[in-house]
């Protein structure tokens, strides 16, 4: 019998990561794409760091950011009771940081693919920079966001490394897909590491068929 | 009135060049802005509507813009390029700057292009395009208008209608236009006054048979 729970542990982690980054991501993108300050190479290779980092040393850094010997874990941890490390919460957190490029960058692209001059139109029609970037910018760069948005949601299902370091392998609490693939190999059990392996490999193609077959008629009906 | 007195550095098409430009406009009048590509054109409108930032002042009717953001300025712009709103219809790029539907059926009545009311832009052809452009820069019922080259990427036939729609507008809104163009005849045929510009600096400034000469085969040139 197989045993669901980590795959729908890994759902929840992905959405909820991927809805808070989404809500986050969006104003750091605009900003991005707007400013011309020196600050902006540097911002941007501090995003982009998860990419080329190993999970193990984005894992390590977190753990030591998060654990209750520190200022900020110790602050969640007696302010409002909350564990960040061992904890879906710890996980949630850490996903933030590992999903965080998957979500600006291509924000990021889709508002400096726009119009210029569309923007300011905007602007001169009275509108404010929040009522342009939610009645303007947004809708006119939907496979930005929807390639934000997918390949986040799936990047972080497929995270390993960091979850394993921060969350560790609490059944229901942090023993996500990956882990207890992992746990399966460890133990030899093959044909259930197949199964869980499997889904990984059809639910990844076809987050990203769909995210290609939806920029492909965008581009087709030439919303792009 | 508008009382216009600025400076700013430009690049220019001729290397580092100063815009410096003091002039007076009455109400109501219909200045063409002239002069070669990098001489400043662009950057005055830009100015005047508050996209760029530049040294001196700006009066309207004896209030200063130094300080008015843009949205504010209550200003219709046409930009070259249109700059549409391409996630939406005819009748909603109107309607975004204000949401008045009598006045915007009668602008489009007035632009025969009621039937496109619904339509997308994204399927409209250049020339009915820049009547949208211009149907929306009006919306606001804008005490300035100003139009950086709107006949230039319009075939003749295009051109044409669109000049006599732009000047029926001007007849019968009497709204203050400054419109920066390169082609002389329509600047003959919509001006009350030419300016031309040249590395920044008022070159000729008068009415259009002062500016302008005519030669034979009603081509108009700048006069020598």
């Amino acid at each position: 019998m197989i045993d669901f729970a980590p795959f729908l542990l890994s759902f929840k982690l992905a959405g909820i990561t991927t809805l808070i980054l989404f809500m986050m991501a969006i104003p750091f993108a605009w900003w991005l794409s707007q400013t011309d300050s020196k600050s902006k190479p540097i911002l941007e290779a501090i995003t982009a760091l998860p990419i080329v980092l190993p999970p193990s040393v984005l894992g390590f850094y977190i753990l030591v950011v998060l654990s209750p010997n520190s200022a900020l874990g110790g602050f969640f941890e007696d302010t409002f009771g909350v564990k960040l490390v061992f904890s879906f919460t710890g996980l949630v957190v850490a996903s933030c940081f590992y999903s965080l490029p998957f979500m600006v960058q291509p924000l990021q692209n889709g508002f400096e693919s726009l119009n210029t001059h569309m923007l300011e139109a905007s602007y001169l029609a009275g509108k404010s920079k929040l009522q342009t970037i939610r009645h303007v910018a947004l809708p006119n760069m939907k496979p930005a966001l929807i390639t934000a948005l997918i390949i986040t949601f799936a990047h972080t299902v497929g995270e390993f490394g960091v979850v394993l370091m921060v969350g560790g392998s609490i059944p229901n609490e942090t023993k996500v897909a990956s882990v207890a693939i992992y746990e399966m190999v460890e133990v030899m059990e093959y044909g259930k590491a197949h199964i869980y392996s499997g889904v990984m490999v059809a639910m990844s193609f076809v987050v990203l068929l769909l995210v290609y077959i939806f920029n492909h008629k965008q581009k087709k009906i030439g919303i792009v | 009135m508008l009382s216009i007195d600025i400076r700013k550095a430009l690049h220019g098409s001729q290397g580092q060049m100063h815009l410096d430009v003091n002039i007076d406009i009455k109400q109501g009048e219909f200045v063409v802005l002239m002069g070669e590509s990098g001489s400043g054109k662009t950057t005055l409108l830009r100015v005047l509507a508050g996209l760029e930032k530049a040294e001196g002042e700006v009066y309207v009717e004896g209030n200063s813009w130094t300080n008015v953001p843009t949205q504010q300025r209550g200003i219709g712009f046409v930009f070259q390029d249109y700059a549409l709103f391409d996630n939406m219809t005819v009748e909603e790029n109107l309607l975004f700057v204000k949401r008045d539907e009598k006045f915007a059926r009668e602008l489009l009545e007035l632009t025969e292009l009621t039937g496109l009311s619904t339509h997308h832009v994204k399927s409209l052809s250049g020339g009915q395009k820049q009547r949208v452009a211009l149907c929306r820069a009006m919306m606001n019922r804008p005490k300035l208008l100003l139009m950086d080259e709107p006949l230039s990427a319009l075939d003749v036939t295009m051109r044409q209608i669109l000049q006599s729609e732009i000047k029926k507008f001007h007849k019968m809104f009497g709204t203050t236009t400054i419109m920066v163009s390169h082609d002389a005849e329509s600047a003959y045929t919509l001006a009350d006054r030419i300016i031309v510009l040249e590395q920044g600096k008022i070159m000729k400034d008068g009415s259009k048979d002062s500016v302008l000469k005519k030669e034979e085969k009603i081509v108009y040139t700048l006069s020598s």
